[in-house]
């Protein structure tokens, strides 16, 4: 099933549009963050006491970011020309994009975690 | 050999120069290394943390390049040099700062405020605080230039200002806070031990800007409630000279004296002046001298300031509102 999986993702293109989505959903849930914390705090006058969309939101940045580096992961993998990867070749460009996704994917998994530690921590709407 | 001269020349100023000024944060008066706030001492904490995490850091950096430079080509692998990469490179860093940053945010959380809590309005002006406590259930205690705090009790600073961007900063009470014309900054703090502090304004406001100071005294709960039914009290009625000079030269057209017909609200509320620790806002100490000194050339001890010079005023008729204000207590 997992191996079905793998060569499935493996088979998958990997462009410069998947090498952004990780990125990109750091800076979605980056104007997510000030925008509940805006409106929630405009609305209601104070801090949620469980701020329940804001995980949900959190989790879910997290999980694209997640799959999207796992994705890149797989792909990194892929057996093809010997190393150095650096050929003008399919499996080269493939490995290159996929490994620069994994790294960016990496990034913006800490930078939404950054981003959300100081909404759910600080607790406030001073 | 005449670099090294004046090299050597230069280094014994430098040296005392440095040792000065790091002396100066010995003063316990107006230090963030002398806490007497909750926020002040989290603060503290927080710099020494931070200062010890990143001298390790910085230590554990260089001892690692010194290993890079002097070990011989071929130690590592190339898969366990990538390796070394990315656990040192990538987690490491993103764990020590993620752990920081958890570690220091609850810190940032500010005090909760209660509605039966003390409400302290300061007004920042060239160059003065204009000061209104506004206890819980009672009237309202206008003041200038000195705050007064309750020890062990949180209290709301409501900051603004009415003509330019001031700051308002008690370092051993905790962090700064703008005062910005047309808003309303709030900072809850909680003093923890009794003693006499100092602020200072600490966004450059003018020509003045440095000697807008403020004293502040943390007293003990009873102490701070006795002290506030004074305040709200006029000083003992004086009649005199003094009171009469006032009065004719239209120094009641800036400043009020609680008790008389002095309302001014321009300049700073002079009813219990003689009982404040400074004069001009932390300028001048409480003397006769000081007191006639700024009634007549004000701008020479605060340049810029609003308050007109009197040079027509005799030296007697300074001596004698000095010694009537001398008496409001």
């Amino acid at each position: 099933m997992i191996r079905k999986l793998h060569s499935h993702i493996g088979s998958l293109q990997a462009t410069l549009w998947t090498l952004i989505v990780a990125p990109t959903t750091w800076a979605v849930h980056f104007l997510f963050s000030y925008l509940w914390a805006a409106v929630y705090c405009a609305k209601t006058g104070q801090f949620a006491e469980e701020p329940l969309v804001y995980w949900v939101g959190t989790g879910l940045a997290l999980l694209v970011i997640a799959i999207s580096g796992y994705i890149a992961v797989i792909q990194s993998r892929v057996p093809g020309d010997p190393a150095p990867h650096e050929h003008s070749t399919e499996s080269d460009r493939l490995r290159f994009i996929a490994y620069s996704t994994m790294l960016l994917a990496g990034l913006s998994f800490i930078g939404v975690i950054f981003t959300a530690a100081p909404v759910l921590i600080l607790e406030d709407c001073r | 050999m005449g670099s090294r001269n004046t090299l050597s020349h230069l280094a014994k100023p430098i040296v005392s120069g440095a040792g000065l000024a790091l002396l100066s944060g010995c003063n316990r008066h107006q230090s963030a290394l002398a806490p007497f706030g909750e926020d002040a001492a989290a603060i503290e904490h927080l710099t020494i943390v931070m200062v010890v995490g990143a001298v390790v850091i910085a230590i554990a950096l260089a001892l690692l390049m010194r290993w890079a430079v002097k070990s011989p080509e071929g130690s590592l692998t190339l898969i366990s040099g990538e390796r070394l990469i990315v656990i040192l490179g990538a987690i490491l860093p993103a764990v020590l700062l993620l752990g920081l940053l958890v570690y220091s945010l609850p810190q940032m959380r500010p005090h909760p405020v209660e509605a039966a809590d003390l409400k302290i309005d300061v007004t920042g002006e060239q160059f003065w605080w204009r000061v209104r406590y506004a206890p819980p259930g009672g009237e309202p205690v206008i003041s200038a230039n000195a705050i007064r705090i309750p020890v062990g009790r949180t209290v709301l600073f409501r900051l603004t200002a009415s003509d330019v961007v001031h700051s308002f900063w008690i370092p051993g009470l905790a962090g700064k806070m703008d005062m910005i014309p047309g808003r309303v900054n709030e900072l809850p703090v909680k003093a923890t031990k009794p003693g006499v502090y100092r602020g200072q304004c600490t966004e450059f406001c003018g020509l003045s800007h440095a000697w807008m100071a403020f004293e502040v005294v943390a007293m003990e709960p009873a102490a701070f409630d006795r002290w506030l039914a004074a305040e709200r009290r006029p000083a003992k009625p004086i009649d005199g000279r003094g009171r009469a000079l006032f009065a004719s030269y239209g120094c009641g057209g800036c400043h009020a004296i609680g008790g008389t017909d002095q309302s001014g609200t321009v300049g700073p509320d002079l009813t219990h002046i003689a009982a404040r620790r400074s004069i001009g806002a932390g300028a001048l100490p409480v003397t006769q001298d000081a007191l006639v000194r700024f009634i007549r050339a004000s701008s020479e001890v605060k340049p810029g300031s609003r308050m007109p010079a009197f040079p027509q005023m005799s030296e007697g008729d300074a001596r004698d509102i000095a010694r009537y204000l001398g008496e409001l207590r």
